[in-house]
């Protein structure tokens, strides 16, 4: 891949990736790749994002589910567009 | 059925009961904590010893005070010690101690205060120690092969790198060796939750699987909700793991047991400490999630080479059993690389596969058991945190 990825996206039934570059700011035509198979796409990230966080693959209503690993990881409580970051403000464990 | 990895081999120490250290300590062993005094003059006389001072061992009762025996009699009998000099403040437990640690065949000698004073045991232990640091300096490395290791995991500081890089590239590694006869300790039993339905699946039948949801289960009932505040939220994930990006303990937890990678399976579940006793194969150790703790009790339990892979840069070492440390985030590349053994942020450029990263971890596994210091041994990290279950008489 002769560019470098700004997102990384575990699994296609993911609907949030991980910012993986320093100094992601809003706006970016952000490189992704879904690392299952290393197929590709793009998406403009919606704020600055720190490395690591997540960005919303897709617009969110309250009371969604964040899928990552193909897995449930928490509950949406905000609504979250495409492009924005999730994070502990906007997503929490369906646990407790 | 022969791998690339069937043929690796080190040069190891070969001890008396037949297991293999890749390290030839002599320690100094507090039985207790007001023990530690005597044990750092033993170890600062003799040069080539190390003393571990700890912070218990007095009016422990029941499961607690088996787990710290259990817990000291393992770091002396781990293989990576050559051999011993207990010193306690009374006869009793000083012996029941070093009788422990004998029955691995090395030479374990054994001093109690009460009745002597500082000075006294100070001066028969350090003639002890420097009788010792002779022999254990005349003893040769030999050919030992890959299947004679035990190499145990568990993560720190996580955040979502982890669960895309360094974690993958450890459970790579023992896809790979685990099938070569390699012994394996996983755990972080609170790390675990939000994922336990699929860990519970990679047991090796459903006898196993069930055990291990009952003791996860306890975990969660006598610890977690026994002593629940709001939610775990302020303990899983971390502030770090937060400043990191994870959000949630499921998602904390699914990179966690990324570890294991695809393939590979556990055979048993282990106590706090406990020695593995069902042959060469993956265990699931009961343990803290709590960096020092889990490398301490898994030490304890025989590992001699730790692999720990981290997001945000946990420090962690131990006095006996080097600790690999293995990152994927270029941040802490750039910021901490005095503390990272491999470096494997190729991952996330796409520059680097899984399999080249884990095939990275196996050689560097290799040249630690074969001396190579780590990045923590060189900067002296020597954590050594005992588990308490909970307060003393």
């Amino acid at each position: 891949m002769a560019e470098i990825p700004h997102l990384l996206v575990h699994e296609h039934a993911d609907n949030v990736g991980v910012v993986v570059v320093e100094g992601l700011t809003a706006g970016t035509d952000m490189l992704v790749c879904v690392t299952h198979d290393n197929s590709t796409f793009r998406l403009t990230s919606g704020a600055d994002v720190p490395i690591g966080h997540k960005i919303a693959l897709k617009d969110f209503s309250e009371g969604d589910t964040a899928i990552k690993y193909g897995e449930d990881i928490g509950k949406i409580i905000a609504d979250i567009p495409k492009g924005a970051h999730v994070h502990v403000h906007n997503c929490k464990t369906k646990r407790w | 059925m022969a791998s690339k990895y069937s043929n690796i081999t080190f040069q190891g120490f070969r001890r008396e009961n037949g297991r293999v250290g890749v390290r030839n300590h002599v320690l100094i062993l507090p039985v207790d904590d007001i023990s530690n005094a005597a044990c750092e003059a033993v170890a600062n006389n003799v040069k080539g010893t190390l003393a571990i001072p700890h912070a218990y061992g007095r009016l422990q009762f029941g499961e607690d005070l088996d787990l710290h025996f259990r817990t000291i009699i393992g770091t002396g009998a781990n293989p990576n010690v050559h051999s011993v000099v207990v010193i306690g403040i009374e006869p009793g437990w000083t012996k029941r101690i070093a009788d422990g640690i004998r029955k691995t065949g090395k030479e374990v000698a054994e001093f109690s205060i009460e009745q002597n004073g500082d000075f006294e045991t100070i001066r028969r232990a350090s003639w002890a120690a420097k009788d010792f640091v002779h022999k254990a300096t005349e003893v040769q490395r030999e050919e030992c092969s890959i299947n004679e290791l035990w190499v145990s995991t568990k993560c720190g500081e996580s955040d979502t790198t982890t669960g895309l890089g360094s974690c993958p590239t450890v459970g790579n590694m023992y896809d790979k060796l685990l099938p070569e006869g390699i012994t394996g300790f996983f755990g972080e039993t609170s790390e675990i939750t939000g994922a336990e339905h699929i860990c519970q699946k990679r047991a090796i039948n459903e006898e196993v699987g069930e055990r291990w949801y009952k003791m996860w289960k306890a975990y969660q009932d006598d610890v977690i909700f026994a002593h629940q505040t709001d939610d775990l939220s302020d303990s899983q994930p971390t502030k770090g793991n937060i400043e990191g990006g994870l959000t949630t303990i499921e998602e904390k937890a699914l990179g966690n047991l990324e570890k294991i990678g695809r393939t590979s399976q556990f055979i048993d579940i282990l106590e706090p400490a406990e020695q593995p006793g069902s042959g060469n194969g993956l265990y699931f150790m009961d343990s803290s999630s709590a960096a020092a703790e889990c490398v301490t009790l898994m030490a304890a339990g025989g590992a001699v080479i730790h692999t720990f892979p981290t997001g945000q840069g946990n420090v962690v070492g131990n006095p006996i059993v080097p600790v690999i440390k293995i990152t994927a985030n270029p941040r802490t590349v750039r910021t901490m690389s005095e503390h990272v053994d491999v470096d494997v942020s190729g991952i996330l450029r796409r520059e680097q596969t899984i399999d080249e990263a884990g095939d990275a971890l196996i050689e560097m596994i290799r040249r630690t058991a074969n001396g190579r210091n780590t990045a923590a041994e060189a900067l002296g990290h020597r954590e050594f945190s005992m588990t308490k279950l909970y307060r003393s008489a």
